[in-house]
């Protein structure tokens, strides 16, 4: 858990108190207890491993089967207060008939409850937020598929919520817009809000997210910060860099230690991959070494502490089984 | 403006105003945006053509046969009555309904779009109560100008006898109980339909039931009949319609208990949506 949690009430956090959600038979989620606080959290995993469904649970479009939901304090089955806080920017590509970018966020402003000045204010803020002011009063059902992306954002971001849902939000932008919008993600969550992230892109999720959530077959695999997760995988060997002049030298000093796995020279032959099961053991041996062989250290560096490694080693099937 | 400082300003104003006037104020923006879709969508196309074919036949009886209409107006005074009953209120009225009601939630299930009203702060009851009131308002309009259009060939045809008939004689009266009685389809079948288009994924069986069960109903037995919209409907005709010899006769339901009545039926159908949606959930993917 996240060190900021400790710091915060149930009113600022989005708590799941072992919940379950069955679709009949078939499994959406499973016990799941989980606390997420402000800041941009990011739900890993393959198709069908359940993030859609823990998003869907969270702003109450399904009912848990078993458990309990509190988004910043409300109750998901409520959603007079919950969507006052909180906006969903859904998967579901579809639009009302008919409906131009202005039209589609104002109308469902109108929907809120907001007088007319204050949802057409509201609407050029989102359309200003998503950079789409130029084709807001073109119909929605002729907008490419980032512009239709874009559009449910700056409506799930319109009246200003402090709960911010996005599943696969990046889906279908451009890199020019991909790098708007997470900019946009950033300046939200420093902002104050929750944002919570669904991606499969893990390259992105990597660079923006303050937490993530690794799931697979309805099971919360991993949570905290991804350094964090990474530590948690003590089963699991840590691959470490380290680039100097005597590659082979290291290698025969480090084989003699029970907790290396193994040790691979760089393609160039001036680093060498070592894996290990305790980092910590291994960066004291390091210093002893270099000391002990004179040998000049150019590098040492974590080459599996991303996310991509880390979502590699729990969800692909090596994590899976 | 700082999201946080965002929600306690909508807050305050949430309860400032709560609760009428803003559940009005949503439900006002709801039977806008319905409105619209129920006139002018896609869907509403078949729903045109239903509430024209009757009119269209009307005015072809009125070309083909002024010259008995003018003559015999009396008598198809009672002939217009059967038409009203057997076509309009038993065909155009009650599949109409059942296509534009069942498809205020239905359509937007399939559609994909029911969502974005969920993901608003609205109560649940409100969306019910905001997408009923368009889509009466719509089905009243729509079949008002079918029993409307209707009326007028027929006068049309039978003119100048009709005139007489119209100012000096029973028929203005007859005219407005015509429109009142569609104004009741509209409310009774209009929840009927809203509330089985929110139980049923495939809401055209339950339709055909409800179909056959008001099509039977000159069978049933006088407690059955009561069980009915149609039942109340033809009480307040002012031409009875011969049922045939099989028809089980019963005493039609007075106009004072037959209208609260269909509106009272109306509320407790409305009031079982509410407790629907408020546990309905969103899956797409298994519609």
């Amino acid at each position: 858990m996240m060190e900021t949690e400790t710091q915060q009430t149930p009113e600022q956090m989005i708590v799941f108190e072992d919940v379950s959600k069955f679709y009949g038979d078939i499994l959406g989620v499973n016990r799941v207890n989980l606390t997420i606080a402000p800041g941009i959290t990011s739900l890993v995993g393959p198709n069908g491993s359940g993030k859609t469904t823990l998003m869907n649970l969270m702003t109450g479009l399904l009912r848990p089967t078993r458990g309990r939901i509190s988004v910043l304090g409300v109750n998901t089955d409520d959603p007079e207060q919950l969507f006052r806080r909180v906006g969903y920017c859904a998967q579901f590509d579809s639009f009302p008939r008919g409906a131009t970018g202005r039209s589609f966020i104002r109308s469902y402003l109108s929907v809120h409850g907001f007088e007319k000045r204050e949802a057409d204010e509201l609407t050029e803020r989102a359309l200003e937020r998503v950079g789409l002011q130029h084709a807001a009063d073109r119909k929605v059902g002729g907008y490419s598929k980032g512009m239709r992306q874009r559009i449910r954002l700056g409506q799930s971001i319109a009246h200003n919520p402090s709960v911010l849902i996005l599943d696969e939000p990046l889906n279908g932008l451009d890199p020019m817009a991909r790098a708007e919008t997470i900019r946009l993600f950033r300046q939200l969550a420093a902002e104050g809000l929750h944002l919570i992230i669904s991606s499969h892109i893990l390259h992105e999720v990597n660079m923006m997210s303050d937490c993530v959530v690794l799931i697979n077959n309805g099971y919360i695999v991993a949570e905290g910060d991804i350094h964090g997760v990474r530590d948690e995988m003590e089963e699991h060997p840590m691959q470490i860099l380290v680039r100097c002049d005597r590659p082979s030298r290291l290698a025969a000093r480090l084989f003699e230690q029970d907790h290396i796995v193994e040790a691979r020279m760089h393609e160039d032959r001036q680093g060498l991959f070592i894996k290990t099961r305790d980092a910590d053991k291994f960066y004291v041996l390091l210093n002893k070494i270099v000391l002990e062989e004179k040998l000049n250290i150019e590098t040492v560096a974590p080459a599996d502490d991303d996310l991509d490694a880390v979502y590699q080693y729990l969800i692909t099937s090596e994590g899976a089984s | 403006m700082s999201s946080a400082m965002n929600v306690a300003a909508v807050e305050k104003k949430v309860e400032q105003s709560r609760p009428w006037s803003l559940w009005l104020r949503q439900a006002g923006a709801i039977f806008r945006l319905e409105l619209r879709k129920n006139l002018f969508g896609k869907r509403a196309v078949l729903l045109y053509m239903l509430a024209l074919f009757p009119v269209l036949l009307m005015a072809l009886l009125a070309l083909v046969n002024s010259e008995d209409i003018r003559t015999n107006f009396s008598e198809v005074n009672e002939v217009f009555s059967a038409i009203y009953q057997g076509l309009i209120l038993r065909t155009v009225v009650f599949f109409g309904c059942a296509w534009m009601f069942m498809n205020l939630f239905r359509g937007e299930v399939v559609d994909r779009s029911l969502h974005y009203y969920f993901l608003c702060p609205v109560r649940r009851e409100v969306l019910v109560v905001g997408k009923y009131l368009s889509g009466l308002v719509s089905a009243i309009f729509l079949f008002l100008m079918t029993t409307i259009g209707s009326i007028f060939f027929i006068y049309l045809a039978g003119y100048p006898t009709s005139t007489q008939f119209l100012f000096n004689g029973p028929g203005l009266g007859q005219v407005f109980t015509y429109l009142g009685i569609t104004i009741l389809a509209c409310v009774g079948y209009g929840a009927v339909f809203l509330v089985i288009g929110l139980f049923f994924r495939n809401p055209i069986v339950p339709a055909l039931v409800v179909y056959g069960w008001e099509f039977i109903n000159f069978l049933l037995p006088p407690v059955l009949k009561k069980i009915s919209v149609i039942h109340y409907l033809q009480s307040l005709t002012p031409i009875p319609m011969s049922e045939g010899p099989f028809a089980v006769i019963a005493e039609p339901t007075p106009a004072w208990i037959a209208i609260p009545g269909l509106i009272i039926f109306t509320l407790i159908v409305l009031a079982v949506a509410s407790v629907r949606i408020r546990r309905m959930e969103i899956r797409y993917g298994g519609e």
